[in-house]
């Protein structure tokens, strides 16, 4: 259980700095009311982790590549407070948008890694 | 610096999320992935809380305060792993359950995190008051 936990703090611990270096990154670079950083993220990090799960790796790379980075690379509750902010902001438009894409996408490009996981295996 | 503070502090939020999913899952042996569902919905809150009222105080080196919300309550909560687990659901014919998932994820997500935003804002106007030396509400 030590070492579990030591996998998913190494995977973490990156997976977290990629996180805060993407969206720190897409912030810089197109500056909008619309968080492209933390909807890049979830959907690149869903289609990821589908890919990893597919492929049914060992419990070492699950815990260091799925657990670990991309649990960390990926954020929900960020997602959320943004929603919360731009609810607060009254800008709706945004709000709908943003939830629309993040969960349409998430599940389908979850499914889609999943699918080239198998193909991998 | 920066970079290695959220790092470090990734690290902590996902042991919590692995280790409280471990406990959760003594008790909970139902395909319902509740593990995620209580670890996102509590980070929800918890970061909410702190947009509204710690972020603002300024008691905090500005490093601290992004190891803490990105960081620590970034990692704590995933979206990854709520999507793969709603394709696993949805694969394994949990039809109904899949779409419970979303609409509690989706809906429960931004309740929590209103709910931390407008306690941790009550808070902070309490404390900006108090500061003033004005009367507490």
């Amino acid at each position: 259980m030590i070492i579990n936990g030591l996998y998913v703090a190494i995977g973490a611990f990156f997976g977290a700095m990629a996180r805060f270096g993407l969206s720190s990154f897409s912030k810089k670079k197109y500056p909008s009311d619309f968080p492209l950083g933390t909807l890049l993220v979830n959907l690149i990090g869903s289609f990821l982790l589908g890919i990893i799960n597919g492929k049914e790796p060992d419990a070492m790379w699950a815990l260091l590549l799925g657990t670990g980075f991309m649990g960390s690379f990926t954020t929900f509750s960020t997602f959320k407070v943004e929603n919360i902010e731009l609810h607060f902001k009254r800008k709706w438009k945004i709000v709908t948008m943003f939830l629309a894409i993040s969960y349409t996408f998430g599940i389908l490009l979850a499914f889609a890694g999943m699918q080239i996981g198998y193909q991998m295996k | 610096m920066v970079y290695f503070v959220v790092g470090a502090a990734g690290i902590l939020g996902a042991l919590c999320r692995y280790y409280l999913g471990i406990f959760i899952g003594d008790y909970w042996t139902h395909t319902f992935p509740l593990a995620t569902l209580i670890t996102n919905l509590v980070g929800c809150f918890i970061l909410g809380g702190f947009t509204a009222h710690l972020f603002k105080l300024k008691i905090l080196h500005p490093f601290l305060l992004k190891g803490i919300g990105t960081g620590f309550v970034g990692s704590f909560t995933t979206f990854s792993t709520f999507s793969v687990e709603t394709v696993e659901m949805i694969k394994g014919s949990h039809i109904g359950l899949a779409l419970l998932y979303v609409i509690l994820s989706m809906w429960g997500g931004l309740l929590f995190a209103w709910a931390g935003y407008k306690i941790g804002d009550k808070a902070y106007l309490k404390n900006q008051l108090r500061a003033k030396g004005g009367k507490t509400i």
